[in-house]
Formats: structure tokens, C-alpha cells, sequence
């Protein structure tokens, strides 16, 4: 198998090369209009087909490795090292990402996936297609190239072929682990599609803006990828390295942090672009830069340039990404010059006080908060190349730097909506913002009264401020929300006689990817409240012996034994804990420690209790040797469960954004009296 | 007169913030939370040392006890950061200090987003040619509009999709 395997990844480097080079003849053929022995439009043709094999090319190569790691196949150096006979099936298909290798062939593997698609849609516009199609094909070289001679997959093993392997990482056996690596890696290598159509839209100067239509979908359904994965990241980190908290701001957690923000950013501004042919040379450097963060964020956890909890993944391969993101960046650079004519605004900004101005202003928040995490992870290196001095750059640099501008962007997500296209008066303002004005100021007064101070004992908390403006600003900004909602909702009401829910999904089919962002904005405010309450969250350690207790919070915690289980992957031992609250036993909970047989390396298995309020989070963190008793640490984190919540919202909206809205006639169709039109909700929402 | 009065509240409300800022916790148990996660733990484990949760730890309990120590002994925080920066290394600071390059680092993020905030008022500026005074244009007055004259941008609105983004 593993020959066949550096067969087939051999085949599908040479299609990939064929498709980047007939492709690029053909659309230098038709451009300039000469003639040649082949049709250009065949030559395109051929190279679109081999696109398509090269899908099936690197199928069969994924295919033969996870062959290899389910028939155990130690002779394979990536197997022994990845894998052993005891490992769950499940974590098997993870062995495919948990090294180097299996990860950049995941990466070619869905590059060859949306390439596929791509293809296969091609007569949705043929040439701009092809020019997409030829860009995927010369990044898809790049990573077969690494592939077949820097970090090939099937290397054999030298000397005897063991009978076991290694083993999986622990860190990577937990569910989660099955899925938050390919869906990180969805919305990574999917932003390569709207790269690739953004450049192709450049270099053909294609004239208006439907290629932005062509690639909303794709941009969409990308950046929903990346913020799921992200969000599954956090829950791993969460629930596995048992520290409690989510968010490290590890290189790594950096690294697929920055792109998800230009995205965003890209999302924003790419529709004053769609709507008024604003923003045109913005929007394609937004893209651009996005692809170029998704490969910065490799070159970065690759090259060891930056120590990471990731270590796992370091290599030599830094210098092949360097190369490529400097040629990436030249093409980008000379197209952009040669063609930046074609990108002139039809229209400027006419007012600070629009939502186009909104627009620019989340722009250029979100652009900020990229630089404050690049800036973080590389001054360290900058800090050693200047002055010899190797720094840390930690949570508390991000929390005091980064927490500031997240708070802002949080005002833009309720501002930007209430304000009209073009321009407005003080009065619409005024009239506009008076709900959340003092809906927030409520919430902060509320918020006092119940305890959330940032002066406490004498001391300025700073935690317990950006808490108190986190939680008033969410309410203002959910008010500003569902006023809008319920604006437009009362118009539909009324005018069909239909009850304020039924007029909510009404309103919302009718133009869905404007609710259906409204949604998402929901989904970020529940998502920030969760983030707030971590600055309540409290934790306590003790050794526990039989029948002694731990209180932390309204819990007590009884511990009513430990004990020890082993299995063929691991040995693992694990404390019993009645939880009471109010004198009455609640539940139980069972904190494990693991012993990974193949690996000989210990997993915390955290045993968490989720209630809206707060999670209770128990860690086993061993024996303590000298008494053999366990000892247990305990966290009491408040509203955590809000931010999984949060993202649940948050795909839900985006999957809102994604469905097609109902045309006006079908509306109305729809609706039990004739032309309900948009024209009182929209105007009244244009206020 | 009105500018004045907003320029001395925003002064008021930037030295408040200043005040608060600089506050640190008082008593000792809050300095050492505090402390604990401005300081790494050395073992390798690249978490704070607060927050640091192995069982047999080589770095983090000796360096717990340290803390505690310098904390009873009345040195300010400062001091104590030093004392740790000057036994362990720069890098057992969790952030940058506020001195020499490592200032780079803190005043970097702030001058960028200045810079571009003020390269973007001016940009819009110039695209609007607004002088100050002209910062809002007028907006329609919809209660007194002429119902044609609605229906008719209402018509526009549809057809152009001006008002579809979110």
C-alpha cells in the first residue's frame, strides 16, 4: 500500500502540473487571441480534466494511508509513529492529521476536494473558472510538491519492523479531536477558492461584481468552517488540558485566529463592494491577505520560528512556505499593479456617520485586532533579532491589548446596523439609539447592584471592568438587534394579519443574509458574555481522603473513592465525587487521569458539569506519592456554557445567511394578503 | 464652548481610566493571583504560573513558594517581577515590560490603530469633501415625504438591492 500510495501522489503531482501549465497556456492563448495546434478552449478543457483526476489521484492516496494505519502497516514510518493495533477506530482517521505528513496531506486532499466542485460547476462562468480553477492547481502543486519530497507520507521505516507503533498523541484522543482538525483545515484551505477567484477576477479584469456573487457561497461556507473549528479548539483545550480555560493565545490558536478576522473583515467590506463598487482594491488585499495568514500560520508552527504547545508539528518545511508565500505575494503584488485600474471605486463614502462608514470602521477593528496577534506572536522573534533579548508574549499582553479593541468591535456589531446606507440625521440617531443607550445603562446599574464591581476590597479589577462593559454593551447591542427585528416583524404583522413570530420568519426569508447576519451578531454577543464571565472564575485544590470534602461555589464535593481501570490503550485511575448542593447529593462526577500504553505519556480526562450559570470543572491531577491520595482541583467558571451556545447561534445564523431569500413575488405569494412590501419595514430600517 | 466641555470630559474620563489602571490589588492573597499570572512557570509547560495544574511540577511549587515569600517580605510588585526577570530569564514574564524595546511591543498595537483611524477619517473626508461642519448630510425627512416620491424610491431600493446586505 504504501507504494501505491507514493505512486498515486506522484500521479497527482504531475496532473496538478498539467492543469497548472495547460491551464495558464490556454488562458495566455485566448487573451492574447493567437493561434495554436490545439484550441485553447480544449486545452482548458484537458486542463480542468485533470483537475478532476488529480481529485481522484489524491482520494486514492488519502485512501492507501488511512488503509495503512487501519492493517497497521509499522512499515511505514508515519504509521509507527502515529498509530499503534490498541487504537479506537475513530482515532485512527485521526492519525491522518496528527502529524506533519497526514496534515499536509489532509490540506491537499480538501484543496482537491473544493478543486473538484470548482470543476464541476464550471459552466457558471467558464473563463473565470478556468483562471480559478489554474490558481488552485499552482497552490495544489506547491503542497503535492512538499508531499513527494520534503514530508512524504509513506516513507518506510529503516532497520526491523516493530509490532507496535507509537500510538496517537493522548492530547488528540478525545472525540473532538475527530473533528476539530478537519474543519479548521476546511476553513484554512477553503479560503484558497475565493484567493483564487479574487486573483482570477484581477488578472482577466473582469468586469462588475458578480464573481463576488460567484464566491460568496464559498467564502461563507469557509469562514463557518474556520469559526467552528476554532470554536471546537476552544472546547478541546477546554475539556482536555484541564486548566480550566479555553483560550491560550497560544502561536498556534493565533495562527487560525488571524485569518478568521480578515475573513470576517472581508465578509463585511465585500458588500459595499457588491452593493456600491466601493472598497475594490481593499477587498481583494483582504482576501490576499487572508490566504497569506492561512500559510503564515503553518510557516509559523512549522518552522519552530515560535515555541508552541503545537510542538508536535514542527519541522523543516519552513522554508518551502517562506518561498511560497514570497512568490504568492509577488504574483499578487504584480497583478495587483498591472491591473489596479480595473479596481477604481464607483462610489465614495459620503458620510462618517453610515453604514458604509460602519462598514470601513469593523475594518478596520478587525484589521487591528489581526495585527495585535501577529504583532504578539512574532515580537518575541523581533525582540531577539533587536536587542538579543527573548521576551514572552502571554495572555496578560493579549488580555490588556487585544480585550480593549474586541469591546469596541462589540459596539460596531450594534451600531453598524442602525445606521443607514449613505447618510443620517441626529434625529434618526437619537431615535435609533435611545433603546440600547438605555438598556445599557440599566444593565450596568443592574450589574452593580449585583455584585460585578471593578473596585473591590480597595483595588481596580480589571477583569471585573471589561465584565461590567462586556455585559452592558451585549444588552445594548441585543436590544439594538431585536428592535430591528421586531421593527420590521410589526410591519409584516400588521399588514398580514400573521403573529409576531410567524412575521419574524417571514421577515427573515425575505431578506436572508441580511437577518441571517443579524443572527450571527446575536450568536457574538452570547459568545462574549461567555468570554465575560471568566473574569469571575474561581478555582480551589485539595488532597482528599475517603469522605473528606472540597467546597467551591454552592458545591461540595464529597469524594467516595478512587480507583483504577486499564484497557489495551490505556491504564487510568479515577476519583468518584458526590456533589452536593443545599445539603443535597446533586449528581457525581469522575475526574480520570490516563496512562496511554503506547505512548507512556499521562491525559487529564476533565469531568465537567454545565448549567447556563457556570461549569463546575474537576480535575484528577494524580496521587499525591507520599500520602497515595488524590488530589482534586476544582473550578467554578461562570457562564462558559454561554460560549458554546454562542456558537451554536452562530451557525445557525450563517446558515440562515446561506439559504436564498424569497424574490418579492414569491413573498407575496407567500403571504395570505397581496404586496406586502418591504417598503415601511425597510425604510424604518434604513433609520 | 461645547467642544471645551467635551474636550475636559473626555481628559476627566481618560485620567479616571488612568487611575483605575494603575491600581493594583492590595491585600496579599489577590497580589499573588495577580502576580501568578503575570509570571510563566519554567518547567516548559508555556502556562501561566497561576495557572500551572501538573502533579510533581519540578518549577511551578518552588516558584509558588518564592512568590509568597517576596510577597511577605513587602517588595512591590515591580520588584518582585525583577527579582524573578533577574533569576529566570526575561521570558518567565508573561508580557513584555514597560521599558527599553519591550515598550515597542505595548505602544505598537495603539499607534497602528491611531494611525489608521486617522488615515480613514481623513480618507472618508476627503472622498465626501467634508469640512467639520458638514459632518452630517441631510438626511430625508420621511414623516413630510410625498408618498410618490416614496414609492418611487421604494421601487429603486428593490430593484437596485441597495438595502439587501446585513
Amino acid at each position: 500500500m504504501a507504494a501505491f500510495g507514493s505512486f498515486t501522489l506522484l500521479i497527482a503531482l504531475a496532473l496538478a502540473a498539467y492543469n497548472l501549465l495547460a491551464g495558464a497556456l490556454a488562458l495566455r492563448l485566448l487573451a492574447t487571441g493567437q493561434s495554436a495546434r490545439i484550441s485553447p478552449e480544449r486545452l482548458a478543457d484537458t486542463a480542468r480534466r485533470a483537475g478532476i483526476a488529480g481529485f481522484l489521484a489524491i482520494s486514492a492516496t488519502a485512501f492507501a494511508l488511512i488503509w495503512s494505519v487501519f492493517t497497521n502497516d509499522f512499515s511505514i514510518t508515519y504509521i509507527m509513529e502515529h498509530s499503534n493495533r490498541a487504537l479506537p477506530g475513530a482515532y485512527k482517521f485521526s492519525a491522518l492529521w496528527s502529524g506533519q505528513e497526514g496534515s499536509l496531506l489532509l490540506w491537499a486532499w480538501l484543496l482537491a476536494i473544493y478543486g473538484f466542485v470548482l470543476r464541476l460547476t464550471h459552466k457558471t462562468d467558464v473563463k473565470l473558472f478556468a483562471y480559478a480553477g489554474t490558481i488552485l492547481a499552482g497552490i495544489q502543486v506547491f503542497f503535492l510538491a512538499i508531499l513527494n519530497f520534503a514530508a512524504p507520507p509513506f516513507a518506510l521505516l529503516k532497520g526491523a519492523i516493530p509490532d507496535d507503533g507509537n500510538g496517537l498523541n493522548p492530547l488528540l484522543q478525545y472525540p473532538e479531536m475527530v473533528i476539530h482538525p478537519p474543519l479548521l483545515y476546511l476553513g484554512y484551505v477553503g479560503f484558497s477558492v475565493p484567493f483564487a477567484f479574487a486573483l482570477a477576477a484581477l488578472m482577466m479584469r473582469y468586469p462588475g461584481e458578480k464573481w463576488i456573487k460567484v464566491t460568496r457561497l464559498w467564502t461563507l461556507v469557509t469562514w463557518l468552517f474556520l469559526t467552528a473549528g476554532i470554536f471546537l479548539g476552544m472546547h478541546w483545550a477546554y475539556a482536555v488540558l484541564g486548566w480550566g480555560g479555553y483560550w491560550g493565545w497560544d502561536p498556534v490558536e493565533n495562527a487560525s485566529f488571524m485569518p478568521w478576522l480578515t475573513g470576517t473583515a472581508f465578509l463585511h467590506s465585500v458588500m459595499m463592494q457588491e452593493k456600491k463598487g466601493m472598497m475594490k482594491s481593499w477587498n481583494v488585499w483582504l482576501i490576499f491577505s487572508t490566504f497569506l495568514l492561512t500559510l503564515l500560520g503553518t510557516l509559523l508552527t512549522r518552522a519552530g520560528l515560535v515555541s508552541s504547545v503545537h510542538a508536535f508539528a514542527q519541522s523543516s518545511i519552513g522554508t518551502w512556505f517562506v518561498v511560497f508565500m514570497g512568490i504568492v505575494l509577488a504574483v499578487c503584488i504584480f497583478t495587483y499593479v498591472l491591473q489596479r485600474s480595473h479596481l477604481k471605486s464607483e462610489h465614495h463614502l459620503e458620510s462618517l456617520v453610515s453604514r458604509e462608514s460602519s462598514f470601513l470602521f469593523n475594518n478596520l477593528v478587525l484589521l487591528t485586532a489581526c495585527f495585535v496577534i501577529l504583532w504578539g506572536t512574532l515580537f518575541p522573534i523581533l525582540s531577539e533579532y533587536v536587542v538579543g533579548n527573548k521576551v514572552t508574549v502571554g495572555a496578560p499582553f493579549y488580555n490588556r491589548v487585544a480585550v480593549p479593541i474586541g469591546l469596541f468591535l462589540l459596539v460596531l456589531t450594534g451600531v453598524g446596523p442602525l445606521l443607514p446606507w449613505r447618510a443620517t440625521s441626529f434625529k434618526s440617531i437619537r431615535r435609533n439609539f435611545v433603546l440600547p443607550v438605555i438598556s445599557l445603562w440599566t444593565t450596568v446599574i443592574v450589574c452593580l447592584v449585583a455584585g460585578v464591581r471593578p473596585w473591590k476590597d480597595g483595588a481596580f479589577s480589571t477583569g471585573d471592568f471589561y465584565a461590567l462593559v462586556a455585559f452592558a454593551v451585549s444588552v445594548a447591542v441585543l436590544t439594538a438587534i431585536f428592535s430591528e427585528f421586531l421593527r420590521g416583524a410589526g410591519v409584516i404583522s400588521r399588514q398580514t394579519g400573521r403573529n409576531l413570530f410567524v412575521a419574524t420568519w417571514m421577515l427573515t426569508r425575505r431578506n436572508t443574509r441580511r437577518y441571517g447576519g443579524y443572527i450571527i451578531h446575536i450568536g457574538v454577543v452570547v459568545v462574549v458574555v461567555g468570554l465575560a464571565g471568566a473574569a469571575f472564575n474561581t478555582n480551589t485544590e485539595r488532597e482528599l481522603a475517603m469522605h473528606d470534602k472540597l467546597t467551591i461555589g454552592p458545591y461540595t464535593l464529597e469524594c467516595i473513592g478512587f480507583t483504577q481501570d486499564s484497557n489495551l490503550n490505556y491504564n487510568s485511575e479515577y476519583a468518584m465525587l458526590d456533589v452536593y448542593r443545599n445539603g443535597k447529593k446533586q449528581f457525581q462526577m469522575t475526574p480520570e487521569k490516563r496512562v496511554y500504553l503506547a505512548s507512556d505519556q499521562p491525559q487529564t480526562m476533565v469531568a465537567i458539569h454545565s448549567v447556563p450559570s457556570w461549569d463546575l470543572y474537576v480535575v484528577y491531577e494524580g496521587t499525591n506519592p507520599d500520602t497515595g491520595q488524590p488530589i482534586i482541583k476544582a473550578f467554578l467558571n461562570p457562564l462558559v456554557g454561554w460560549i458554546w451556545a454562542g456558537l451554536m447561534i452562530l451557525v445557525f445564523g450563517t446558515l440562515v445567511a446561506l439559504v436564498p431569500s424569497l424574490s418579492p413575488a414569491a413573498a407575496a405569494l407567500r403571504a395570505p394578503t397581496p404586496a406586502v412590501a418591504p417598503a415601511e419595514q425597510a425604510l424604518k430600517g434604513d433609520q | 464652548m461645547r467642544l471645551n466641555f467635551c474636550f475636559k470630559s473626555v481628559q476627566a474620563l481618560a485620567l479616571a481610566l488612568a487611575v483605575c489602571f494603575s491600581l493594583g490589588a492590595t491585600d496579599a492573597g489577590s497580589r499573588f493571583n495577580d502576580l501568578g499570572h503575570r509570571l510563566m512557570c519554567t518547567c516548559g509547560c508555556a502556562q501561566l504560573l497561576g495557572e500551572c495544574n501538573h502533579v510533581g511540577c519540578p518549577e511551578s511549587g518552588r516558584e509558588r513558594k518564592e512568590l509568597t515569600t517576596l510577597i511577605g517580605t513587602g517588595k512591590s510588585d515591580k520588584e518582585i517581577l525583577e527579582w524573578f526577570s533577574a533569576k529566570y530569564g526575561a521570558t518567565m514574564l508573561a508580557a513584555p515590560t514597560g521599558h527599553g524595546f519591550d515598550l515597542v511591543a505595548w505602544i505598537a498595537p495603539f499607534a497602528v490603530f491611531a494611525a489608521a483611524l486617522l488615515g480613514t477619517i481623513l480618507l472618508v473626508r476627503r472622498w465626501g469633501g467634508l469640512s467639520g461642519a458638514k459632518l452630517q448630510a441631510p438626511a430625508v425627512d420621511l414623516a413630510n415625504e410625498d408618498p410618490a416620491d416614496r414609492e418611487r424610491r421604494e421601487t429603486i431600493r428593490r430593484e437596485t438591492g441597495i438595502d439587501g446586505g446585513f
